[in-house]
């Protein structure tokens, strides 16, 4: 993977910008020793590593624009971290950046019931904004899977989905205001506890925008009363087309699901040896989860199961307990680590219309074969959004390079069938050099106009998202 | 007035421009300030490329009348949940509401707060910038995190960053039946304690609205709930027990009925015809009451539980007078009708000002699109 080469000069003012930066942070907030930063050389996407010159951990506003404005001043790169989960390299330093990391920012500030809402530092952990309303009865919708570790300033960065975005939406639909601090250490506040903005939408504009425009200090979240329950129905189909078909059928019948998750057979049994969930063995599962009282959960789930049944599942199960339903998810989200039970995996996250289905997992099998390399795929099927992972040996020279070519093989073909390259985890690094297969230069070059107009002297992560070569002259121009 | 037939044709006619353009759908919504230029109106570049009921998704040229999509929808037993309001009433305007128009001017309805607005249904737009280009931003899937999010600039951005050719949009699955819950005579801070209730519930309420001035004098304090039939039974029941505190709620199981109550609410039905400015007001749902009290001589429609509020004032009031009312409490005032248009948008902090003049720069750099409207004075 390439990025841009450190600049000299920086590296060479190393000294100067640690005497400035102490001048405003406490000093357990800085840290510079080689052995320590290099806690921060990556995020998730451990394949590539780099540690930063240094790394700021502030605690309030005013450090987070002191050291942006001295970064600013001095001409040196930030890079905005939140915990680091990023499976797309997008936390990823370069030698000459300094991390701001926002995990001491982790407060909640405000929870207001009566508005829905809760306002919280962007260092606090997704799973922890639910925990903070829990008792009361409300949650925030926005579930990753990495939810436990992953921090809201990551979520807004990526706009980050998760298992229940079919009914709930993704982070931008649930985001209702931001502050934010710009590269040159000025505060703004985008929108707020009022719904919609007073001129253009740019909280929708920031959130996605991978750390590149400002740097998230804190976040206004809708929150919701919790349903009155949920309950799953687990269907197994011996082809992906029907199984496709009957996700297509049930959208059509007007129920709506909040989840419906999807498993091929490489899935289903790598998950079923690990977690022994109770899987059958065939070639498509699906999970399809629906919420209300059990009256209502009753009423959908009879549609579905008439849906199902008219294509022939060879496996039927309705959850009827709570241990049920925890049986039938079971075997789901232990896919991950199921999967790295076995193997080294890169997780993709290309999304297809819905259509496309059982065309697009035909062809991943064909390509699998063709590189050599298994594909179990998992996903979120209400929406398209597709999580093929591909198996390799890290240890086994050259296994990695395939698995990046076959990776980009089938996020070609996911926009060739009318999708996109990443549906939830971020373009960063790892999705960088494909931009052009989905983008015509000037729909790149209008979007890095959008960085200009926010960060003039594209010091904020700036080797993201855009080919290298294609925001090359923004750059130089920038210096 | 320019009528492009194909995206290529507007793009041409942009590259070639010497003045600048006043761009309209059909021409229903004239808000904002004054603006001069040449019509170009996105008529012509109307039809629905891609329907796939079982994806959910629709694409259609931006100057596709908004009837003809909700009735292929129909047809499907869908519909756009985010409701989006006719202007023509409120506003005597005459035309047909297109698509483009309804993302242009993120247009939502009682269905917001439940479902999400406009911005939230749409998935992709390719538009003409100033230069004559054609600019492709998000796609046709419901997930999609690739590059920056211009699907929410464009929205909302009332044609003064590009001209919007085509969209992508979500759909949703119509519900076959609606109720309405009515409580009545309570004062406007009650009625938004209702609201907050309602909505903090697990019920989900997909309309909740209040009427300071009902039919005859009396406060009426709507409540919608959608769904199947017995569904609909159940929630409306619990909801009523739910707020019994608060006074007898009537429960109102005709859909039909409920529809043309929903109807009115979102086209703000009360104003039609009754002179005096007309302003939306986006506030904190529990500021809504407390900042109607301070507007002298309005009326007030609120919705989305508060959160939204229509204001009628008499005819030249001040927008310094409305705006006053905002200040300590936050939220956004525009004028919709009548009075100062050229400060129909709220004014902003001027380091938000600014990027917005950026953007505006760097997407229409000859100031060809809506100059003015918005008040963005590159
Ligand atoms: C096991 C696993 C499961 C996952 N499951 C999901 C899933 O289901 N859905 C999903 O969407 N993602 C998922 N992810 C990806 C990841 O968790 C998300 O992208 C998450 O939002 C990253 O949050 P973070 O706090 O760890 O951010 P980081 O990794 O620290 O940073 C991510 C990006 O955000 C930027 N950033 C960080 N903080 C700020 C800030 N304060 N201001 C501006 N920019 C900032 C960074 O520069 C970087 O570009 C998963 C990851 C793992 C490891």
């Amino acid at each position: 993977m390439e990025m841009p080469r450190p600049n000299p000069d920086i590296l060479a003012r190393k000294p100067q910008l640690l005497a400035r930066l102490s001048g405003v942070l406490p000093s357990d907030a800085l840290i510079s020793d080689p052995a320590e930063t290099r806690a921060y050389e990556c995020d998730a996407l451990t394949a590539y590593k780099c540690p930063p010159l240094a790394a700021v951990l502030p605690s309030s506003t005013q450090q987070v624009s002191d050291v942006l404005r001295i970064c600013h001043e001095m001409g040196v790169p930030v890079v905005p971290r939140g915990s680091g989960t990023s499976l797309a390299g997008g936390a990823l330093p370069t030698e000459d950046s300094v991390i701001l990391g926002v995990a001491r920012l982790n407060q909640v500030l405000e929870t207001d019931y009566e508005n829905r809402f809760i306002r919280v530092q962007s260092g606090r952990t997704n799973l922890s904004v639910t925990g903070a309303v829990e008792a009361d009865g409300f949650f925030y919708a926005p579930d990753p899977s990495s939810q436990l570790a992953c921090a809201i300033a990551g979520n807004v960065a990526m706009n980050s989905g998760g298992a229940h975005c079919l009914k709930y939406g993704v982070t931008t639909n649930n985001l209702m205001g931001v502050t934010m601090v710009l590269m040159d250490g000025t505060v703004i506040e985008l929108g707020g506890a009022h719904l919609d903005a007073a001129g253009y939408d740019l909280l929708g504009l920031v959130c996605g925008s991978e750390g590149q425009l400002g740097v998230v200090i804190e976040a206004t979240l809708r929150i919701l009363h919790k349903p009155e329950g949920a309950r799953p129905v687990l269907m197994g189909f011996d082809s992906n087309e029907v199984a496709g078909q009957c996700v297509s059928d049930i959208i059509k019948a007007g129920v709506l699901p909040v989840a419906i998750e999807f498993m091929d057979r490489p899935c289903i049994r790598a998950c079923e040896a690990f977690a022994r969930a109770g899987y059958p063995d065939c070639e498509a599962l699906l999970i399809v989860e629906v919420e209300g009282s059990d009256a209502e959960i009753d009423e959908q789930l009879e549609t579905i199961m008439e849906i199902a049944h008219s294509h022939n599942p060879v496996e039927l199960r309705q959850s009827t307990s709570a241990e049920e339903s925890a049986r039938i998810w079971l075997g789901r989200k232990s896919a991950f680590g199921a999967m790295g039970q076995i193997n080294d995996y890169m997780c993709l996250d290309g999304t297809i219309p819905v259509t496309e289905l059982p065309y697009v997992l035909r062809r991943i099998g064909e390509m699998s074969g063709e590189f050599g390399l298994d594909v179990a795929n998992v996903f979120h099927a209400g929406d398209g959004n597709m999580h093929p992972l591909i198996l390799f040996d890290a240890n086994k020279p050259g296994d990695l390079e395939r698995c990046e070519a076959l990776g980009a093989e089938i996020l070609k073909l996911c926009v060739e069938v009318g999708g996109c390259l990443t549906g939830e985890h971020g373009v960063g690094i790892e999705k960088r050099d494909l931009m052009t297969d989905q983008y015509a230069p000037e729909d790149l070059e209008i979007q890095m106009a959008v960085k200009d107009v926010f960060d003039p002297k594209w010091l904020l992560n700036p080797a993201k998202v855009f080919p290298l070569a294609a925001s090359e002259a923004h750059r130089i121009a920038a210096e | 007035m320019l009528i492009p037939q194909t995206e290529a044709e507007l793009a041409a006619i942009v590259a070639e421009a010497e003045g600048p353009f006043h761009v309209q759908g059909g021409g229903t919504r004239p808000i904002g300030g004054p603006v001069a230029g040449m019509p170009l109106s996105t008529s012509g570049l109307s039809g629905i490329a891609l329907y796939e009921p079982g994806a959910l998704t629709l694409v259609a040229g931006a100057g596709t009348p908004l009837a003809e999509i909700e009735q292929v929808l129909a047809a499907e037993g869908q519909r756009l949940a985010f409701e989006p309001m006719d202007h023509r009433g409120l506003l005597g305007t005459e035309g047909v509401p297109t698509i483009g128009g309804v993302f242009a001017a993120n247009v939502s309805g009682p269905r917001r707060i439940q479902a999400g607005a406009a911005r939230d249904f749409l998935l992709g737009v390719r538009f003409v910038d100033g230069r004559g280009q054609v600019v492709r931003n998000g796609g046709r899937v419901m997930k999609n995190v690739t590059g920056y999010d211009l699907v929410k600039l464009m929205a909302g951005s009332y044609g003064t960053l590009g001209v919007l050719t085509e969209v992508a949009l979500k759909v949703l699955p119509d519900t076959a039946t609606a109720a309405t819950l009515t409580l009545t005579g309570l004062d406007d801070g009650t009625a938004i304690r209702v609201m907050a209730r309602a909505l903090g519930s697990p019920f989900e309420v997909t309309g909740v609205a209040h009427r300071p001035d009902g039919p005859e004098g009396v406060p009426l304090t709507l409540l919608r709930l959608e769904g199947t039939e017995r569904s609909v039974a159940y929630r409306a029941a619990e909801m009523a027990r739910l707020l019994a505190a608060f006074g007898e709620v009537q429960i109102d199981h005709d859909t039909a009925r409920t529809r043309q109550t929903w109807q009115g609410i979102r086209d703000v039905k009360p104003f039609h015809g009754v002179s005096g400015d007309v302003w939306r007001l986006s506030v904190k749902p529990s500021d809504a009451a407390g900042v109607v009290a301070g507007i002298s001589s309005a009326r007030a429609l609120y919705d989305w539980a508060g959160g939204l509020i229509w204001v009628l004032v008499p005819e030249g009031t001040a927008a310094g007078d409305v705006r006053a009312a905002l200040s300590g409490v936050g939220g956004h005032a525009t004028l919709i009708r009548g009075g100062e248009r050229d400060a129909a948008f709220h004014p902003l902090d001027p380091t938000i000002e600014a990027l917005q003049c950026g953007l505006r720069q760097r997407f229409d750099p000859r100031g060809l699109f809506n100059f003015g409207l918005m008040g963005v004075a590159a």
